[in-house]
């Protein structure tokens, strides 16, 4: 059954793989709106310390927006998307597969820049660790809950402002606690209990959000 | 058995829209009523309360339009989960009606809780769980909002917004636990707005009957609103040509 | 029975007549004007209902019309 899962794994990463550019400059803008902030506040190290969890944490959240438009854009346009939509096994399970492709070329490489990023507001190392850690648990969720609001969206006019409009509202706890954990651990009190929640939200968004996202598309499709 | 033909036979449009007709004046008038006793009760019988003085008079719309807002995205919500589940038309149009309503309720719900902070907690703004909730809610009105308008074709805008809805309907509860949780952690116990006013029964009763007005409001409003969406989208009907051909006579 | 002492008691609101009255005044102008708004939405709806079946209507004689002169 997961034999499809991973077929559309490896598929979109070959495409993805085709683009490069758009891998990079989602990276980019991360840096470079996280490096905003500092200057647009000061570069006081405590107060950075004290923003850098919601710095990085919004950033990564608008970053990994920048490629949820694409998700399912492609695939429409060739038609690709319908033959999938006709084929015999579970659409959420295909989804399931583009929504794990596009973690490992947004969210992934997402986390493995931020320790980077976090050595500029002047995290410790703890800091550090759990914030990548932090960004590793809960993108998943973030692609999980745009692979809806793509879905939602496929096709329409305006669709990637139309897309953040829906989905930023539901990444709100997403960002509580991921951001709230690598607060915690500046702070001293230990993020664990926010890096639980946010595996909790991740295992319910990978597990729910597909199939959803699939009956989205059924509709889109129509 | 005769209880289910009755259901499907008012889910008709063409007996519908004169049945939302007929009890448009009803739900108006009622809301005139109880809200004519609602501010009567509360605006000139209700005593002053020992701690907030009058400025707590403000709780008698706060409230009503903090529970319709939330209120109104279940019922909206329910009706997508019918039109989703039994591919029902008006469901989807009926989800649609109460939206821009819904939103209202939100919004005022938001400016009368400003309105009210301000004398209360010296802030016209504070990041409390439940003021942020609100604001969040608000927010999922206008995506959905968004999403309808920017679909042209009818039944894809109701299924696709009814699905959203859906998603929205699970989340909230998540959003609102872990912006309860966040607030708790960030706020500690300086501010407590969770302490509700000891209520009298005159003030009690008072805001009962507003909501109950916002209630019968609401239903009117969003009958008005459906019956034009119903004439719009069954133009090529019979029906809908006979209403325009009697309404000129 | 009544709470207030005089009407400028009641309108002032033991100070707090801006905040008060803030609230009640938007709630009042939202639930006047969104009845009023839709149901000029809806007067023109119809408006524009009639028009279109009446240039539906002017087609089809036409039409026939048409027809029967050729």
């Amino acid at each position: 059954m997961f034999g499809i899962v991973i077929a559309v794994i490896a598929r979109d990463l070959r495409l993805a793989l085709r683009r490069q550019a758009d891998i990079v400059s989602a990276l980019f803008f991360f840096v470079i709106v996280v490096s905003l902030f500092p200057l647009g506040i000061g570069p006081e190290p405590d107060l950075l310390r004290k923003l850098a969890p919601g710095v990085l944490w919004v950033a990564a959240l608008l970053a990994t927006m920048l490629s949820l438009p694409r998700l399912f854009a492609d695939d429409h346009r060739d038609g690709t998307l319908e033959q999938l939509a006709l084929a015999p096994h579970p659409l959420g399970l295909v989804v399931l597969g583009k929504v794990v492709a596009h973690w490992l070329v947004s969210g992934l490489p997402l986390a493995l820049l931020a320790p980077v990023l976090g050595l500029q507001f002047d995290l410790s190392a703890d800091a550090l660790v759990v914030l990548t850690g932090s960004i590793l648990l809960g993108t998943p969720a973030l692609s999980g809950i745009g692979g809806i609001g793509a879905a939602l969206t496929l096709g329409l006019r305006g669709g990637g402002v139309l897309l953040s409009l829906l989905v930023l509202p539901l990444y709100i706890p997403v960002l509580i606690f991921g951001a709230g954990a690598v607060d915690a651990t500046v702070t001293g009190l230990g993020g664990q209990a926010h890096l639980s929640l946010l595996a909790a939200l991740t295992c319910a968004a990978l597990g729910f959000a597909p199939w959803a996202a699939a009956a989205a598309l059924k509709i889109a499709l129509e | 058995m005769n209880d289910r033909f009755n259901l499907y036979r008012f889910a008709a449009p063409a007996v519908f829209y004169p049945l939302a007709g007929r009890l448009v004046p009803w739900f108006a008038g009622l809301a005139a009523i109880f809200g004519l006793a609602g501010l009567a009760l509360g605006m000139l019988v209700a005593p002053t309360d020992f701690q907030q003085g009058e400025g707590y008079r403000i709780i008698f719309i706060h409230v009503p339009a903090s529970w319709m807002s939330m209120f109104i995205y279940l019922v909206m919500a329910f009706w997508a989960a019918i039109g989703l589940a039994f591919n029902t038309r008006l469901s989807g149009m009926m989800a649609q009606a109460l939206a821009p309503t819904g939103a209202l309720m939100a919004f005022l719900s938001l400016w009368t809780g400003a309105l009210w902070g301000k004398p209360m907690w010296g802030a016209w703004w504070v990041w409390d769980a439940r003021l942020t909730s609100e604001l969040i809610l608000l927010f999922l009105y206008i995506g959905y909002l968004a999403l309808t308008a920017a679909i042209d074709d009818p039944r894809r805008a109701d299924k696709a917004g009814g699905l959203l809805l859906l998603v929205g309907v699970v989340n909230v509860p998540i959003i609102y636990f872990s912006v309860k949780w966040w607030n708790t952690l960030h706020q500690g116990a300086s501010v407590s707005l969770t302490r509700s006013p000891s209520m009298a029964s005159v003030m009690l009763w008072g805001m009962l009957l507003m909501a109950l007005c916002f209630w019968m409001y609401t239903i009117a409003v969003a009958l008005l609103r459906v019956r034009t969406i119903l004439l719009e989208r069954e133009r090529h009907t019979d029906w809908v040509k006979a209403e325009l051909t009697g309404e000129t006579r | 029975m009544i709470h207030w002492q005089s009407f400028a008691d009641f309108l002032a609101m033991g100070g707090y007549a801006g905040y008060v009255w803030g609230s009640f005044g938007a709630t009042a102008l939202i639930m006047i004007v969104e009845p009023i708004l839709v149901a000029r939405n809806r007067r023109n709806t119809i408006s524009f209902l009639k028009r279109q079946l009446r240039a539906e209507a002017r087609a089809e004689s036409g039409a026939i019309s048409g027809n029967t002169t050729v």
